[in-house]
């Protein structure tokens, strides 16, 4: 055969060639079929420690006690106990470090998640004292009457 | 020279031989034994949501979205819960404004572009609430149509999303039959929940089940038959989503009614 007929069949040869040496360098070497089968667990598996590296916001009210002792032993007997103190302070990171100040959130539209007044009685909202955020006094603050830590005490002024 | 009583023997011998089936070498392979008893391991993370626990606050939707670096007002979430609202004239209203990240603190129901609807208190026949989030299915066919090999799902059974690998082709946003995938509107790429892996491998709890203040998210070990919630599980009246699509969600629900999809 003639070597125009060739040639053609040769380049291809090479640019598959190529592909292939160009799939050694560029795919991880942890890249495969892992516990799962090719159809679920095919992965680089590095991956995984990746994901598990993220940083851990929200540390807990375990976190937290150690130097809010007051403040937790006001919550802990309380109606509030089970708000972790992250839910209306934000999260705490590394505070005091990394995060020094945390929110103090006064803002009514954050205890009306649960305190506005919903008919929905298939739900556990029904169960909760709540209130009509329009006409319960839409001027103040929740705060200047209800101590949030322990709603059952005076406010603290 | 081949007598009859020889050429007997040998043909028994070869017919033996070839009606052995593969199949049947295979068996002492202990790979296929450990698959067979259906062991992956010690670990498959599960979840239980009890609907009648949930009061709509959304401190689940927000722990989530600062926890997994979702941008706060972008107008997607890993988690969220929605609303039901079903009238006595048989109308089904269902709304999560801003994936009830801010909480459901009036009655008006969101309708997206057609503004909100007020329904009047006595009108209602019943309303509630129910949290969505990735059900880490077992047959998860996001995973089936990533054609890169960027999701996957781990030994414990998390699905995740490899974003150094992701082509942001979206096939596994439009397989996701929960709708529970969307695009990182930073890394540009798959994003989904992985019920806080960096949490729960470290013996934490997702960010969501410690933010919820009334049990109604939970999440255990399905491999350890004493853990509180895959007790719950197994002996309990649950219920998954979307059964009939053979995905076998591991996120399981109490006291969920037919109008939620």
């Amino acid at each position: 055969m003639k070597s125009h007929v060739w040639r053609p069949l040769f380049i291809v040869l090479g640019v598959v060639l190529l592909l292939l040496a160009g799939q050694l360098f560029l795919v991880p070497k942890d890249f495969g079929v892992w516990e799962r089968g090719y159809m679920y667990s095919w992965h680089r598996k590095g991956n995984e420690a990746e994901w598990q590296k993220v940083t851990v916001k929200y540390r807990t009210v375990a976190f937290c006690k150690d130097c809010h002792r007051e403040k937790y032993d006001d919550l802990r007997g309380s109606p509030h106990a089970n708000i972790i103190c992250e839910n209306c302070h934000g999260p705490g990171l590394n505070h005091p470090k990394d995060a020094p100040t945390l929110t103090i959130d006064r803002r009514r539209e954050l205890c009306i998640r649960c305190h506005a007044r919903l008919p929905y009685r298939a739900s556990g909202r029904w169960a909760i004292r709540g209130i009509n955020p329009a006409t319960h006094y839409p001027e103040a603050e929740c705060v200047m009457c209800h101590y949030p830590h322990n709603p059952k005490r005076e406010a603290k002024r | 020279m081949i007598n009859r009583r020889g050429f007997c023997k040998k043909a028994l011998l070869a017919a033996c031989g070839m009606i052995i089936p593969l199949s049947a070498l295979e068996l002492f392979d202990p790979k296929r034994l450990l698959a067979g008893k259906g062991d992956r391991g010690k670990v498959r993370w599960g979840f239980l949501v009890d609907t009648y626990r949930c009061v709509g606050c959304g401190f689940c939707v927000k722990a989530c979205k600062l926890e997994n670096e979702v941008p706060y007002d972008a107008k997607v979430t890993r988690t969220w819960v929605e609303r039901y609202v079903l009238t006595r004239d048989g109308v089904t209203y269902i709304d999560s404004p801003k994936g009830a990240r801010d909480g459901f603190i009036d009655k008006k129901i969101s309708l997206g572009e057609d503004g909100v609807k007020e329904i009047r208190d006595e009108d209602i026949a019943k309303a509630f609430f129910v949290p969505k989030l990735c059900n880490q299915c077992d047959n998860p066919p996001c995973v089936q149509v990533c054609p890169v090999g960027a999701t996957y799902q781990t030994a414990d059974g998390v699905t995740h999303v490899d974003r150094t690998w992701c082509i942001g082709c979206g096939y596994c946003i439009m397989g996701c039959p929960y709708g529970v995938r969307f695009f990182h509107p930073v890394y540009h790429v798959a994003e989904k929940c992985n019920f806080c892996y960096h949490r729960i491998s470290k013996g934490m709890k997702s960010a969501c089940v410690d933010a919820c203040p009334f049990g109604a998210r939970r999440i255990g070990n399905l491999m350890d038959p004493d853990d509180p919630v895959t007790r719950i599980i197994m002996t309990e009246r649950v219920v998954v989503l979307k059964e009939e699509y053979g995905t076998k969600p591991q996120v399981f629900y109490l006291g969920l009614s037919k109008e939620v999809k």
